[in-house]
Protein backbone atom coordinates (compact mmCIF):
# COMPACT_ATOMS: atom_id res chain seq x y z
CA UNK A 1 0.00 0.00 0.00
CA UNK A 2 1.14 3.46 -0.60
CA UNK A 3 0.76 6.44 1.06
CA UNK A 4 -1.28 8.04 -1.12
CA UNK A 5 -3.82 4.76 -0.73
CA UNK A 6 -3.86 5.24 3.38
CA UNK A 7 -4.89 8.29 2.35
CA UNK A 8 -7.77 7.70 0.04
CA UNK A 9 -8.66 4.94 2.68
CA UNK A 10 -8.83 7.51 5.24
CA UNK A 11 -10.75 9.24 3.15
CA UNK A 12 -13.05 7.16 1.92
CA UNK A 13 -12.11 7.62 -1.44
CA UNK A 14 -11.92 5.45 -3.74
CA UNK A 15 -8.42 3.53 -5.04
CA UNK A 16 -6.72 5.11 -7.57
CA UNK A 17 -7.77 3.15 -11.38
CA UNK A 18 -4.25 1.81 -12.04
CA UNK A 19 -4.93 -0.66 -9.48
CA UNK A 20 -8.29 -1.49 -10.88
CA UNK A 21 -6.88 -1.91 -14.74
CA UNK A 22 -4.54 -4.87 -13.29
CA UNK A 23 -6.71 -6.35 -11.76
CA UNK A 24 -9.44 -6.47 -14.80
CA UNK A 25 -6.79 -6.83 -16.92
CA UNK A 26 -4.86 -9.75 -15.08
CA UNK A 27 -8.05 -11.37 -14.92
CA UNK A 28 -9.16 -11.34 -18.65
CA UNK A 29 -5.62 -12.36 -19.52
CA UNK A 30 -5.89 -15.29 -17.69
CA UNK A 31 -9.27 -16.52 -19.59
CA UNK A 32 -7.76 -15.07 -23.31
CA UNK A 33 -4.59 -17.15 -22.84
CA UNK A 34 -6.66 -20.84 -22.66
CA UNK A 35 -8.99 -19.53 -25.17
CA UNK A 36 -6.57 -19.48 -27.76
CA UNK A 37 -8.34 -22.11 -29.84
CA UNK A 38 -4.69 -22.87 -31.49
CA UNK A 39 -3.40 -24.17 -27.78
CA UNK A 40 -6.80 -26.10 -26.96
CA UNK A 41 -7.32 -28.17 -30.39
CA UNK A 42 -3.87 -28.46 -32.40
CA UNK A 43 -1.28 -27.83 -30.24
CA UNK A 44 -2.46 -29.47 -27.11
CA UNK A 45 -3.10 -32.56 -29.25
CA UNK A 46 0.91 -32.57 -30.52
CA UNK A 47 2.11 -31.78 -27.02
CA UNK A 48 0.22 -34.57 -25.92
CA UNK A 49 1.72 -37.07 -28.39
CA UNK A 50 5.27 -35.48 -27.78
CA UNK A 51 4.87 -36.11 -23.98
CA UNK A 52 3.49 -39.85 -24.44
CA UNK A 53 6.57 -40.37 -26.36
CA UNK A 54 8.93 -39.48 -24.16
CA UNK A 55 7.36 -41.01 -20.85
CA UNK A 56 6.55 -44.35 -23.00
CA UNK A 57 10.65 -45.01 -23.62
CA UNK A 58 10.69 -44.80 -19.80
CA UNK A 59 7.50 -46.70 -19.24
CA UNK A 60 4.83 -48.83 -19.75
CA UNK A 61 2.30 -46.80 -20.49
CA UNK A 62 -2.12 -47.98 -20.65
CA UNK A 63 -2.75 -45.47 -23.34
CA UNK A 64 -6.86 -46.09 -23.01
CA UNK A 65 -6.84 -44.48 -19.90
CA UNK A 66 -3.90 -41.22 -20.33
CA UNK A 67 -6.01 -38.08 -19.96
CA UNK A 68 -4.31 -34.65 -20.67
CA UNK A 69 -5.73 -31.42 -20.25
CA UNK A 70 -5.39 -27.81 -19.39
CA UNK A 71 -7.52 -26.63 -15.87
CA UNK A 72 -7.70 -23.36 -14.56
CA UNK A 73 -7.62 -22.67 -11.07
CA UNK A 74 -7.18 -19.20 -9.45
CA UNK A 75 -6.07 -17.30 -12.10
CA UNK A 76 -3.42 -19.84 -12.79
CA UNK A 77 -3.58 -22.40 -15.69
CA UNK A 78 -1.77 -26.36 -15.35
CA UNK A 79 -1.58 -28.53 -17.70
CA UNK A 80 -3.14 -31.75 -16.01
CA UNK A 81 -1.65 -35.21 -17.36
CA UNK A 82 -2.97 -38.55 -15.96
CA UNK A 83 -0.49 -41.43 -17.26
CA UNK A 84 -1.25 -44.69 -15.58
CA UNK A 85 1.78 -46.68 -15.96
CA UNK A 86 1.23 -50.23 -16.87
CA UNK A 87 5.02 -51.45 -15.61
CA UNK A 88 8.28 -49.83 -15.56
CA UNK A 89 10.74 -51.06 -18.35
CA UNK A 90 13.80 -52.65 -16.95
CA UNK A 91 16.86 -50.19 -16.47
CA UNK A 92 19.09 -52.94 -18.10
CA UNK A 93 17.07 -53.97 -21.03
CA UNK A 94 17.41 -49.95 -21.89
CA UNK A 95 21.22 -49.66 -21.39
CA UNK A 96 21.72 -52.35 -23.52
CA UNK A 97 19.84 -51.65 -26.31
CA UNK A 98 21.65 -47.76 -26.42
CA UNK A 99 24.91 -49.97 -25.71
CA UNK A 100 23.89 -51.46 -29.52
CA UNK A 101 22.86 -48.40 -30.75
CA UNK A 102 26.17 -46.55 -29.87
CA UNK A 103 28.38 -49.82 -31.74
CA UNK B 1 24.96 -5.73 -50.68
CA UNK B 2 23.69 -4.68 -47.39
CA UNK B 3 25.82 -5.83 -44.19
CA UNK B 4 22.92 -5.84 -41.48
CA UNK B 5 19.85 -7.53 -42.75
CA UNK B 6 16.81 -7.39 -40.69
CA UNK B 7 13.07 -7.38 -41.27
CA UNK B 8 10.62 -6.34 -38.33
CA UNK B 9 7.14 -6.76 -37.91
CA UNK B 10 5.45 -3.97 -36.23
CA UNK B 11 2.08 -4.54 -35.19
CA UNK B 12 -0.42 -4.14 -31.91
CA UNK B 13 -3.65 -6.07 -32.44
CA UNK B 14 -5.62 -3.18 -31.29
CA UNK B 15 -5.91 -0.16 -34.25
CA UNK B 16 -4.85 3.45 -33.56
CA UNK B 17 -2.51 2.82 -30.96
CA UNK B 18 0.54 3.91 -33.36
CA UNK B 19 2.06 1.45 -35.41
CA UNK B 20 1.85 3.53 -38.62
CA UNK B 21 3.44 6.45 -36.80
CA UNK B 22 6.00 4.32 -35.13
CA UNK B 23 7.00 2.79 -38.80
CA UNK B 24 7.37 6.16 -40.57
CA UNK B 25 9.28 7.89 -37.46
CA UNK B 26 11.50 4.99 -37.15
CA UNK B 27 12.09 4.51 -41.12
CA UNK B 28 13.22 8.10 -41.00
CA UNK B 29 15.59 7.62 -37.65
CA UNK B 30 17.30 4.51 -38.99
CA UNK B 31 17.59 5.99 -42.39
CA UNK B 32 18.77 9.22 -40.82
CA UNK B 33 22.05 6.97 -39.46
CA UNK B 34 22.87 6.13 -42.97
CA UNK B 35 21.54 2.40 -43.05
CA UNK B 36 18.97 2.08 -46.26
CA UNK B 37 15.24 1.50 -45.00
CA UNK B 38 12.62 0.57 -46.43
CA UNK B 39 9.20 0.92 -45.33
CA UNK B 40 6.59 -1.42 -46.55
CA UNK B 41 2.66 -0.88 -45.75
CA UNK B 42 1.05 -4.02 -45.28
CA UNK B 43 -2.20 -2.78 -44.36
CA UNK B 44 -3.92 -3.06 -47.81
CA UNK B 45 -7.79 -2.52 -46.55
CA UNK B 46 -6.78 1.22 -44.74
CA UNK B 47 -3.38 2.58 -45.90
CA UNK B 48 -2.43 5.36 -44.21
CA UNK B 49 1.87 5.64 -44.34
CA UNK B 50 2.00 7.35 -47.22
CA UNK B 51 0.08 10.02 -45.79
CA UNK B 52 2.57 10.32 -42.35
CA UNK B 53 5.41 10.51 -44.67
CA UNK B 54 4.15 12.97 -46.90
CA UNK B 55 4.69 10.80 -49.73
CA UNK B 56 0.61 10.19 -50.68
CA UNK B 57 0.85 12.11 -54.20
CA UNK B 58 4.03 10.30 -55.62
CA UNK B 59 2.81 7.02 -55.89
CA UNK B 60 3.04 5.56 -59.21
CA UNK B 61 3.11 1.81 -58.71
CA UNK B 62 2.27 -0.26 -55.50
CA UNK B 63 2.87 -3.64 -54.23
CA UNK B 64 0.45 -5.24 -56.34
CA UNK B 65 2.04 -3.93 -59.43
CA UNK B 66 5.54 -5.71 -58.29
CA UNK B 67 3.57 -9.16 -57.82
CA UNK B 68 1.70 -8.90 -60.91
CA UNK B 69 5.07 -8.37 -63.02
CA UNK B 70 3.64 -4.97 -64.26
CA UNK B 71 6.70 -3.13 -63.03
CA UNK B 72 10.04 -3.81 -61.56
CA UNK B 73 10.90 -3.60 -57.62
CA UNK B 74 12.91 -0.13 -58.08
CA UNK B 75 9.86 1.68 -60.07
CA UNK B 76 7.45 0.79 -56.90
CA UNK B 77 9.37 2.10 -54.70
CA UNK B 78 8.97 6.34 -53.32
CA UNK B 79 11.97 7.82 -51.95
CA UNK B 80 11.66 10.23 -49.60
CA UNK B 81 13.03 13.57 -50.90
CA UNK B 82 14.44 14.83 -47.84
CA UNK B 83 16.27 11.45 -46.17
CA UNK B 84 16.88 9.50 -49.71
CA UNK B 85 18.41 6.40 -47.25
CA UNK B 86 14.56 5.61 -47.08
CA UNK B 87 12.09 4.41 -49.72
CA UNK B 88 7.86 3.32 -49.08
CA UNK B 89 6.67 0.72 -50.96
CA UNK B 90 2.93 1.26 -51.04
CA UNK B 91 0.31 -0.82 -50.24
CA UNK B 92 -1.95 -2.16 -53.26
CA UNK B 93 -5.74 -1.79 -53.54
CA UNK B 94 -8.46 -2.91 -50.59
CA UNK B 95 -9.12 -5.59 -53.27
CA UNK B 96 -5.72 -7.71 -52.79
CA UNK B 97 -6.83 -8.79 -49.44
CA UNK B 98 -9.20 -11.35 -51.50
CA UNK B 99 -6.17 -13.35 -53.31
CA UNK B 100 -3.14 -12.33 -50.91
CA UNK B 101 -1.13 -15.17 -49.67
CA UNK B 102 1.46 -15.35 -46.68
CA UNK B 103 3.51 -16.38 -49.79
CA UNK B 104 2.70 -13.27 -51.81
CA UNK B 105 4.19 -11.16 -48.69
CA UNK B 106 7.24 -13.41 -48.50
CA UNK B 107 8.41 -12.23 -52.19
CA UNK B 108 8.06 -8.86 -51.36
CA UNK B 109 9.57 -8.69 -47.87
CA UNK B 110 12.39 -10.86 -50.05
CA UNK B 111 12.91 -8.59 -52.59
CA UNK B 112 13.17 -6.01 -50.32
CA UNK B 113 15.49 -7.63 -47.66
CA UNK B 114 17.76 -8.14 -51.10
CA UNK B 115 17.87 -4.40 -50.97
CA UNK B 116 17.95 -2.66 -47.60
CA UNK B 117 19.77 -3.37 -44.40
CA UNK B 118 16.22 -2.83 -42.32
CA UNK B 119 12.67 -3.68 -44.00
CA UNK B 120 9.80 -2.21 -41.42
CA UNK B 121 6.52 -3.79 -42.41
CA UNK B 122 3.48 -1.35 -40.68
CA UNK B 123 0.83 -4.26 -40.22
CA UNK B 124 -2.67 -4.13 -40.13
CA UNK B 125 -4.93 -4.26 -37.07
CA UNK B 126 -6.47 -7.43 -36.05
CA UNK B 127 -5.25 -10.88 -36.05
CA UNK B 128 -6.90 -12.17 -39.61
CA UNK B 129 -5.50 -12.76 -42.75
CA UNK B 130 -3.60 -9.27 -43.19
CA UNK B 131 -1.71 -9.78 -39.84
CA UNK B 132 -0.93 -13.26 -41.01
CA UNK B 133 0.53 -12.22 -44.33
CA UNK B 134 2.97 -9.67 -42.91
CA UNK B 135 3.49 -12.07 -40.21
CA UNK B 136 4.90 -14.74 -42.43
CA UNK B 137 7.09 -12.20 -44.29
CA UNK B 138 9.14 -10.74 -40.78
CA UNK B 139 11.67 -12.46 -38.93
CA UNK B 140 11.08 -10.16 -35.83
CA UNK B 141 8.55 -8.17 -34.21
CA UNK B 142 7.73 -4.74 -32.58
CA UNK B 143 4.56 -4.86 -30.10
CA UNK B 144 3.61 -1.31 -29.74
CA UNK B 145 0.53 -0.68 -27.07
CA UNK B 146 -0.97 1.60 -25.48
CA UNK B 147 -1.19 1.78 -21.66
CA UNK B 148 -4.49 1.30 -21.07
CA UNK B 149 -6.61 -2.21 -20.94
CA UNK B 150 -8.40 -2.79 -24.26
CA UNK B 151 -4.33 -2.08 -25.97
CA UNK B 152 -2.65 -4.25 -23.99
CA UNK B 153 -5.11 -7.17 -23.83
CA UNK B 154 -5.08 -7.40 -27.52
CA UNK B 155 -1.17 -6.70 -27.73
CA UNK B 156 -1.04 -10.67 -25.43
CA UNK B 157 -3.70 -11.86 -28.19
CA UNK B 158 -0.70 -10.97 -30.69
CA UNK B 159 2.26 -12.15 -28.77
CA UNK B 160 0.43 -15.44 -28.22
CA UNK B 161 0.37 -15.72 -32.30
CA UNK B 162 3.98 -14.34 -32.69
CA UNK B 163 5.32 -17.05 -29.98
CA UNK B 164 3.97 -19.99 -32.45
CA UNK B 165 5.32 -18.68 -35.73
CA UNK B 166 9.55 -18.35 -34.62
CA UNK B 167 9.88 -14.80 -34.45
CA UNK B 168 12.45 -13.71 -32.52
CA UNK B 169 13.28 -10.98 -30.93
CA UNK B 170 9.96 -9.83 -29.90
CA UNK B 171 10.12 -6.35 -28.33
CA UNK B 172 7.58 -3.99 -27.10
CA UNK B 173 6.98 -0.37 -27.42
CA UNK B 174 4.89 1.17 -24.77
CA UNK B 175 3.23 4.46 -26.92
CA UNK B 176 1.50 7.21 -25.76
CA UNK B 177 2.97 7.29 -22.03
CA UNK B 178 1.56 10.26 -19.74
CA UNK B 179 4.06 10.55 -16.50
CA UNK B 180 1.86 12.75 -14.53
CA UNK B 181 -0.75 9.98 -15.22
CA UNK B 182 1.31 7.02 -14.28
CA UNK B 183 2.57 8.76 -11.16
CA UNK B 184 -0.53 9.53 -9.97
CA UNK B 185 -1.40 5.90 -10.42
CA UNK B 186 -4.42 6.66 -12.74
CA UNK B 187 -2.79 4.53 -15.62
CA UNK B 188 -1.12 1.14 -16.00
CA UNK B 189 2.82 1.97 -15.56
CA UNK B 190 5.21 0.90 -17.96
CA UNK B 191 6.40 -1.92 -15.28
CA UNK B 192 2.73 -3.13 -15.22
CA UNK B 193 2.95 -3.76 -18.91
CA UNK B 194 5.90 -5.33 -19.66
CA UNK B 195 5.56 -7.58 -16.74
CA UNK B 196 1.98 -8.48 -18.08
CA UNK B 197 3.13 -9.37 -21.47
CA UNK B 198 6.47 -10.17 -20.64
CA UNK B 199 7.94 -9.10 -23.31
CA UNK B 200 11.52 -7.36 -23.37
CA UNK B 201 11.12 -3.50 -23.34
CA UNK B 202 12.47 -1.68 -26.34
CA UNK B 203 11.37 1.80 -25.42
CA UNK B 204 8.01 4.16 -25.02
CA UNK B 205 6.54 7.38 -26.80
CA UNK B 206 5.75 9.94 -24.80
CA UNK B 207 2.09 11.47 -25.04
CA UNK B 208 2.96 14.49 -27.42
CA UNK B 209 0.39 16.66 -29.40
CA UNK B 210 3.24 17.40 -31.76
CA UNK B 211 2.58 14.02 -33.08
CA UNK B 212 -0.68 15.52 -34.49
CA UNK B 213 0.56 18.25 -35.96
CA UNK B 214 3.53 16.23 -37.89
CA UNK B 215 0.80 14.39 -38.99
CA UNK B 216 -0.54 17.42 -40.44
CA UNK B 217 1.79 18.08 -42.28
CA UNK B 218 3.10 14.78 -43.81
CA UNK B 219 6.66 15.44 -41.47
CA UNK B 220 7.81 12.46 -39.30
CA UNK B 221 8.85 14.13 -35.89
CA UNK B 222 12.18 12.65 -36.76
CA UNK B 223 12.98 14.51 -39.45
CA UNK B 224 11.16 18.04 -38.45
CA UNK B 225 11.19 18.60 -34.92
CA UNK B 226 13.92 16.68 -33.86
CA UNK B 227 13.72 18.24 -29.95
CA UNK B 228 10.36 17.19 -29.33
CA UNK B 229 9.60 14.89 -26.63
CA UNK B 230 8.17 11.86 -28.59
CA UNK B 231 10.47 12.31 -31.28
CA UNK B 232 13.44 11.85 -28.57
CA UNK B 233 11.73 8.92 -27.87
CA UNK B 234 11.25 7.60 -31.15
CA UNK B 235 15.29 8.57 -32.08
CA UNK B 236 15.87 6.28 -28.54
CA UNK B 237 14.08 3.73 -30.21
CA UNK B 238 15.81 3.59 -33.43
CA UNK B 239 19.39 3.44 -31.09
CA UNK B 240 18.37 0.46 -29.44
CA UNK B 241 16.88 -0.97 -32.27
CA UNK B 242 20.40 -1.15 -33.61
CA UNK B 243 22.18 -2.76 -30.86
CA UNK B 244 23.44 0.94 -29.19
CA UNK B 245 24.10 0.97 -25.51
CA UNK B 246 21.27 3.63 -24.32
CA UNK B 247 18.77 2.87 -21.35
CA UNK B 248 15.07 3.39 -22.45
CA UNK B 249 14.03 7.59 -21.53
CA UNK B 250 13.00 7.57 -17.99
CA UNK B 251 9.06 8.82 -17.94
CA UNK B 252 10.09 10.66 -14.68
CA UNK B 253 12.81 12.47 -15.76
CA UNK B 254 10.51 15.29 -17.06
CA UNK B 255 9.15 15.53 -13.67
CA UNK B 256 10.71 17.99 -11.98
CA UNK B 257 8.38 20.02 -10.39
CA UNK B 258 7.43 21.14 -6.95
CA UNK B 259 3.98 19.21 -7.54
CA UNK B 260 5.67 16.10 -9.30
CA UNK B 261 7.94 15.85 -6.41
CA UNK B 262 4.88 15.41 -3.91
CA UNK B 263 2.99 12.77 -6.58
CA UNK B 264 6.21 10.64 -5.78
CA UNK B 265 6.03 11.34 -2.11
CA UNK B 266 2.87 9.85 -2.31
CA UNK B 267 3.69 6.41 -4.15
CA UNK B 268 6.09 5.86 -1.36
CA UNK B 269 5.71 2.76 -0.41
CA UNK B 270 4.72 2.94 3.35
CA UNK B 271 3.74 -1.49 4.17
Amino acid sequence: MTLRDLINKLLGRETASANTARERLQLVLAHDRVDMSSLSTDLLDKMRKEILDVVAKYVEIDFDEVAVSLETENRMTALVANLPIKRTLSGEIQLKKNEKKNK
Amino acid sequence: MAKTNRTILICSGKGGVGKTTLTANLGIALANTGASTAVLDADFGLRNLDLLLGLENRIIYTAQDVLDKNCRLDQALVRHKQEPNLALLPAGDPRMLDWMKPEDMKTISNLLSEKFEYVLIDCPAGVEDGFKNALAASKEAIVVTNPELSAVRDADRVVGILNTCDINPIQLVVNRVRPTMMANQEMLSIEDVTSILSLPLLGIVLEDEKVIISTNRGEPLTLSSKKSPASKCYLNISQRLIGEDVPVIDPNKTNKSFKDKFIKLMQTKIF
